[in-house]
């Protein structure tokens, strides 16, 4: 396996008294979709707004391209090449779908908007990414369908370039076509050679996409291992219990004392 | 009607698999339909003004002898200058989602300013006018300040400004008195009129300008196959802008004097300044990165915020700019009447371009406008005044009159906003 692109390694986060992650160890993968798993308070939104650079680390390193590297905010990590598509989206329904991917980093030409240049951009991404679903770039996003504005916004991320998305819950408001389509850009966005990580509640879609799955389980890394290792009911043991067979942590930690 | 669908030059594309989108809107026929799905959709801009307008003006023509003499239709176009600047500047805070209920009261205190500068403290009148626009920004600055920064609504602090400004204009001109606004130069914006010869280059200028304009980003936007519309769409718009700029510009440039021996003939000042900011405002809205930051930010703030804007900059800078027209407004209306008093721009001045704003398209709720529904509306509210002041009507129905009009377009734009998104136009 290669090297892996990014990677946190014994990651610990306590807020006030509660202590939210324990060393927790955590690889991206190039070329490769991995999967964030767990129950609600497992700790995963913890450790993607570490990711993103939102919070701050209590201890434990954080690696780009094998180097470690000093991370202090949101606009450090952007700089890295890593874009978080957000469950709630983050686009503006008045824009349309041109104007939303270039959002904040418009293109100019002597002080003047671009568009031309910037429409073309766009185009050439949607149809890099084989996106169907929309009619126009200049459509605005008002009237698109949630699962399109799931693809624009991950578009928007391929756009500038990045080596690493992550996905927050990207398919849980969708319907059964919708999920399908964006769950298709999920695999092209790794074809592409990009690290993509998937935070989701759906293991049905996880087994689809996945390559790897790093379960959570009460702020600790239960199992990092390859999908096609794990069955369904494994998965749903190891967020539910921590364990199974011979993955997951050795000793309760609800019982071990935390 | 046929629809002709372009496949993405294949250049571009892996696989040309982005088949869906469609590149032209083919035809004339198709464009038309475009437009009246958009206004079924709810998006109707401003076409309902547009339509008012007419109304309106075949209303008070039936109604008023005096109505469409040459002499009042100009007096009507400088009356709507204050209104349609005033409103001018309220777009970007409109933009946002925001009001400035002290628009008007601020515009008259820097015009104040700028008067008892010139009549008190002997200054010229360019001293003068940048301090006036100076106060513009201060004031500006303040009201963003505190509603970026201290995230107090705008409508409780630009309200506290309302009435703050009126006491400042009282304290400086005293009870019941008026400062004079006779600065020649000034003064000629209400009053005097551009050279005719001069008014037709003016004209002509913006119809070639424009046309170029057009006709390159067609060009640009055929060779690069990006979305366009019919090429007859294009010849059409600068057909009409010409149309509408030979009709003014005509009309204008003929003697519309009662006294025979004392012509007057040509653009009034005013409205060269009024066309002047527009074309400004529709640059800077449509064309440049802080335009579409201030889309965005009215849009969806927060996805406004993730994508690095600084939302509390954009804020306070649209705040800046509305007090700063707000003076500009202010200069105007002050031209008009020859005076600042204590009361100018307060009572329904604001309203008055609020109105406006709105009527022209612009919507309350942040997000949706363009500048020149600003200038549309301010003509539909100064028809209503002007047509009601030579009704001889009383003082009462131009108030019920003019607050009925602003509800109504207000009832338009939640209604219009509610089958937006029914419609997800």
């Amino acid at each position: 396996m290669s090297e892996p692109l990014l990677e946190l390694r014994g990651v610990n986060k306590s807020f006030g008294v509660v202590h939210v992650l324990h060393d927790v160890d955590f690889a991206v993968y190039p070329g490769q979709v991995t999967a964030l798993v767990g129950d609600n308070g497992a700790g995963k939104s913890t450790l993607v707004k570490i990711i993103a650079g939102i919070y701050g680390r209590d201890t434990g390193e954080f690696f780009f391209d094998g180097k470690p590297v000093e991370v202090h905010g949101p606009r450090d990590v952007a700089a890295l090449g890593v874009e978080v598509v957000y469950q709630d989206l983050a686009l503006c329904d008045n824009l349309d779908i041109t104007q939303n991917m270039f959002l904040g980093r418009e293109e100019t030409k002597g002080g003047v908007l671009d568009e031309p240049t910037m429409e073309a951009r766009a185009r050439e991404t949607l149809s890099s990414l084989s996106v169907r679903t929309v009619n126009s770039v200049r459509q605005t996003v008002a009237s698109l369908s949630g699962g399109q504005r799931q693809t624009v916004a991950i578009a928007k991320a391929v756009l500038w370039n990045s080596k690493i998305v992550l996905l927050d819950e990207p398919t849980a408001a969708l319907g059964v076509a919708q999920t399908r389509q964006v769950l298709d850009l999920v695999r092209r966005l790794a074809d592409h050679g990009l690290g993509v990580v998937l935070i989701s509640h759906n293991m049905t879609d996880v087994l689809e996409v996945a390559d790897r799955i790093t379960a959570l389980y009460l702020g600790r890394v239960a199992a990092d291992v390859a999908a096609k290792e794990v069955s369904h009911s494994q998965i749903v043991e190891l967020i539910t219990a921590g364990r199974s067979g011979s993955y997951g942590i050795s000793e309760n930690p609800a019982t071990a004392g935390i | 009607m046929t629809t002709e669908t372009n496949q993405q030059p294949s250049a571009a594309a892996d696989d040309g698999s982005f088949a869906g989108d469609t590149v032209t809107t083919a035809t004339l026929g198709t464009a038309f339909q475009d437009y009246i799905n958009r206004l079924r959709g709810g998006d109707m801009r401003s076409l309902p003004a547009i339509l008012g307008l007419i109304v309106l003006v075949v209303i008070f023509s039936f109604a008023s002898d005096t109505f469409t003499t040459r002499l009042n239709i100009a007096n009507l176009m400088t009356q709507a200058g204050p209104i349609c600047v005033l409103a001018l500047g309220l777009i970007p805070v409109l933009l946002l989602g925001e009001i400035d209920l002290s628009a008007g009261v601020a515009g008259s205190t820097g015009a104040m300013a700028t008067s008892l500068l010139i009549v008190d403290h002997g200054q010229g009148w360019t001293v003068a006018t940048l301090a006036g626009l100076a106060v513009g920004v201060v004031i500006g600055l303040a009201i963003g300040l505190l509603v970026a920064r201290l995230g107090i609504p705008s409508f409780v602090v630009t309200l506290a400004f309302f009435l703050g400004l009126q006491g400042v204009m009282l304290k400086f001109i005293g009870q019941g008195g008026s400062v004079r606004f006779n600065n020649e130069v000034l003064r000629g914006l209400a009053i005097k009129n551009i050279d005719p010869t001069a008014g037709w280059i003016g004209a002509a200028i913006i119809v070639v300008v424009f046309a170029v304009v057009s006709l390159r980003t067609f060009r640009i936007q055929v060779a690069q196959g990006l979305q366009h519309p019919p090429f007859s769409l294009v010849l059409i718009r600068i057909g009409l802008l010409a149309v509408v700029l030979i009709a003014l510009v005509g009309f204008m440039n003929q003697n519309r004097s009662r006294n025979p021996n004392f012509p007057i003939e040509g653009v009034p000042q005013m409205l060269i300044v009024v066309v002047a900011l527009l074309i400004l405002w529709t640059f800077i809205l449509t064309r440049t990165r802080y335009g579409r930051h201030i889309y965005a930010v009215g849009g969806n703030a927060e996805a406004a915020r993730r994508a690095g804007i600084n939302v509390r900059r954009i804020r306070t800078s649209a705040f800046i700019c509305c007090s700063t027209m707000a003076v500009v407004s202010g200069l105007l209306l002050a031209a008009n009447t020859g005076k600042v008093s204590p009361g100018s721009g307060g009572g329904n001045a604001l309203l008055y371009a609020v109105g406006a704003a709105v009527i022209g398209g612009t919507s309350l709720f942040g997000g949706k406008g363009r500048a020149v529904d600003a200038v549309i509306g301010g003509l539909v509210i100064a028809t209503i005044i002007n047509g009601l002041l030579l009704l001889n009507n009383a003082a009462w129905i131009n108030y019920v009159v003019t607050g009925g009009v602003l509800l109504i377009a207000a009832g338009v734009d939640a209604i219009s906003r509610r089958r937006r998104s029914a419609a997800g136009v």
